[in-house]
């Protein structure tokens, strides 16, 4: 390997304290280390106010705190070519997408590592909590050591060919300890509130952002037995499992979504939250991406998450045809929603993961997910 | 490897000469010129040279010269302070959609107040067409603005042929020449301009100041409320040092733009051979025949001009587009989006190159070898 300081490292700059602690530590093992600042999303607002304008800001400031080089991109097209209108396309067919996903696969580490590698980097770094280790010829991505924090749910569509090409600093420390060296060393962004939620919505209300793009067609909200309790505001408004904002109450305890019929527009729900409804026993998945870059042929257990955060359930996979795999659980699971990732670990190794298309319960596709 | 500066365009050093002769009225002269005892007196003797200088610098007298803070408020100035004057007179001004954003933008200021902007287009050369002026003059037309040099693309403007036609309307001609100053002696008596603009950090002169030449008895709204000073026309004390640096830095030009000229003509001749020699395919923007001689704004086919610029950075060569890229939004050259269509991909692979009394040959040879480089590993 090449002496850092003849190593140029790319460094995906948001103006978040993550990010800047990623350059950072970087310019402290002596790389030659180049901030550029991402625009994925025009949120340009009537009176010429822009939230990126900010952070870029905030880019500048560390940049100059750090004595490296700072510059922009604008991959607005990109984003909206093949995130956004994923984004929109799911919401359409009445399935919960997972647009971070999507945007480490085009984005980050396709548009923004090529940009990088146009401008002379043998590395880009980002501020993931996730580790890659060489192992052989082949690397592994690794949960981040911060447990609480470990986005590699969100990177497990990266192919085998570009974890050589990326560095992720804050795999080997926790949130705390990331906030504490830019504390440590007055970073600019150090006390800076990390930000929620969706980019490219913010802190806007998810509906109002929704009803810009999709036409919302209210409908019924029905038992799985047909009884009527009441409208919803349109499906897409609406995913597996969630409970706020229905609006029906009643004896029995609270209400939550079970279910959709894209074709009749409805929205089923059920009492409880451990309603049988809302359990199951297997999934398919499309688009399964194995980090090892080698395809599985026989069936195997793992372990697997089906949203972040959540804890790791005990799988059996069986693959189908080419990137299309079953997975079978252990125990029954709650609120499995197509769109969201299946993400399947061995430890601490992430194997890979795919897109919930499916929902299987007694060996039969569940028909009410939509 | 050593920087190279190749965006004069943006801004100059400061010439070192020019310093010297800040230096003691920083350390020295802190009078108010407005003050009526010794100090004051002797701030003001710093402002009235420096006035002289610059009045004759362009075949005026002093009181047609009002300092301000730069060539963005000598166009508000110019532009707003006509406007707001002569509204009752009309509503009409007719202006390019080349202008710098100082101009455009005071423009559309107004246009939100009620008056009535024409944006004249260009075609490809970059010219404005003085033919275009007339067929648009109205009889309510009180201001027309053309900038004299256009600062992306170096394109001298007919200025004088639109002077001539003005010459028997009421409209009066507001000529932006913080990009020409430099580069084309300019009398605003053979012009017909009656208002023309300046800025000093363009010609190796400090921050923070240029002027605005009023023709004798012309009126304009002062923009900013406060005292007396600059007859009224622009409230604030005086820059004293930057003002002696403004009449130090025009001092040299006077001297030495002729043989200026030369030396970045054969500079822009070289640079171009050299991309030439190196097999790199390009375009220039602009009918060259009126471009000035420290600016070439040059179309790479197969690059984006956002990459380019950050991998000419990294390779220590500044140059710089049209195109705004701050926090990463990219709005196309406004002056390559009027001369071919925004849509058209030279506005958005064309980079300005702009040569200055730093430079030396030794700069142009290794400078156009790493354009070269560059733009091989962007296209290959």
């Amino acid at each position: 390997m090449k002496d850092p300081k003849d190593t140029r490292v790319v460094v995906g700059m948001s103006g978040g304290v993550d990010s800047s602690v990623t350059a950072l530590l970087l310019k402290e093992q002596g790389y030659d280390v180049v901030g550029i600042f991402m625009k994925n999303w025009d949120d340009t607002d009537e009176h010429g106010v822009c939230t990126a304008t900010e952070d870029f800001e905030d880019v500048v400031r560390v940049a100059n705190q750090l004595d490296i080089p700072y510059y922009s991109v604008n991959f607005e097209k990109e984003y909206w070519d093949k995130v956004f209108t994923y984004f929109l396309d799911e919401y359409k067919a009445g399935r919960t997408p997972n647009p971070d996903v999507m945007c480490n696969k085009e984005i980050k580490f396709k548009a923004f590592l090529d940009h990088a590698l146009a401008l002379g980097a043998d590395y880009v770094a980002t501020g993931h909590y996730a580790r890659i280790r060489k192992n052989g010829d082949r690397y592994e991505m690794l949960r981040g050591k911060d447990s609480n924090k470990d986005q590699t749910y969100f990177l497990n569509q990266l192919p085998q060919s570009v974890l050589g090409k990326i560095m992720f600093p804050l795999g080997e420390y926790t949130k705390e300890e990331v906030r504490d060296i830019a504390k440590k060393h007055n970073l600019a962004t150090a006390t800076k509130k990390d930000s929620t939620g969706i980019c490219f919505i913010g802190e806007r209300n998810f509906k109002d952002f929704l009803s810009e793009y999709l036409p919302a067609q209210p409908g019924k909200m029905m038992t799985m037995d047909g009884e009527v309790k009441g409208q919803h505001d349109g499906l897409m408004y609406y995913t597996i499992g969630q409970r706020q904002g229905l609006g029906i109450g009643g004896p029995g305890g609270p209400w939550f979504v079970v279910g959709k019929n894209l074709e009749k527009n409805v929205l089923y729900v059920a009492q409880g939250y451990h309603n049988d409804y809302l359990y199951s026993d297997a999934l398919e998945a499309l688009q399964v991406n194995w980090i090892s870059g080698q395809d599985i042929t026989e069936p195997f257990t793992c372990t697997a998450k089906f949203r972040y955060r959540q804890k790791d359930s005990e799988v059996t996979v069986y693959p189908l045809d080419k990137n299309q795999v079953r997975v079978v659980f252990r125990e029954p699971q709650r609120a499995i929603t197509p769109g969201q990732a299946v993400v399947f670990y061995d430890g601490e190794v992430c194997l890979g993961g795919g897109t919930i298309d499916k929902v299987i319960k007694n060996d039969q596709y569940v028909d009410y997910l939509a | 490897m050593k920087p190279i500066y190749f965006d004069h365009a943006a801004t100059t050093p400061v010439h070192p000469e020019v310093v010297q002769a800040m230096l003691p009225v920083l350390e020295n002269v802190f009078g108010n010129p407005s003050s009526v005892h010794h100090f004051g007196r002797q701030a003001r003797k710093v402002i009235d040279e420096a006035r002289e200088t610059l009045a004759s610098s362009i075949g005026a007298n002093e009181k047609e010269i009002v300092l301000t803070g730069g060539g963005t408020e000598s166009n508000n100035l110019a532009i707003i302070g006509t406007a707001l004057k002569h509204q009752s007179r009309g509503k009409h001004i007719i202006t390019t959609a080349i202008e710098h954003h100082a101009s455009l933008h005071a423009a559309e200021f107004l246009e939100k107040q009620g008056f009535d902007v024409t944006y004249l287009p260009v075609d490809e050369s970059g010219r404005v067409s003085s033919e275009e002026i007339r067929r648009n003059l109205r009889e309510d037309t009180i201001l027309v603005s053309v900038m004299f040099v256009n600062n992306e693309t170096g394109i001298l403007q007919p200025i004088r042929e639109i002077g001539e036609i003005l010459r028997d309307h009421q409209a009066y001609f507001f000529t932006d020449a913080v990009q020409a100053y430099g580069a084309v002696p300019i009398d605003v008596e053979e012009l017909g301009v009656d208002l023309l603009s300046v800025s000093a950090h363009k010609i190796y002169g400090p921050k923070g100041i240029g002027f605005l030449y009023v023709r004798e008895g012309t009126l304009i709204q002062p923009l900013q409320q406060g005292g007396e000073q600059e007859r009224k026309r622009r409230a604030g004390t005086e820059n004293t040092a930057a003002a002696r640096g403004f009449q130090k830095a025009v001092e040299l030009l006077m001297i030495e733009r002729k043989e200026r000229n030369e030396t970045y003509r054969s500079y822009k001749r070289l640079f171009l051979q050299i991309l030439k020699d190196e097999g790199i395919s390009y375009s220039l923007n602009g009918d060259q025949q009126y471009a000035v001689p420290g600016i070439v704004n040059i179309s790479f086919p197969g690059i984006h001009v956002e990459a380019f610029l950050t991998n000419l950075d990294l390779s220590n060569v500044a140059a710089s587009s049209g195109s705004a890229c701050t926090a990463g939004s990219v709005d196309p050259s406004h002056v390559l989006a009027a001369m071919f269509d925004s849509d058209d991909l030279r506005t958005r692979n064309s980079v300005r190159f702009s040569f200055g009394l730093d430079n030396q040959e030794e700069d142009i040879r290794e400078g156009a070898t790493r354009v070269a480089q560059i733009v091989r590993r962007l296209t290959s």
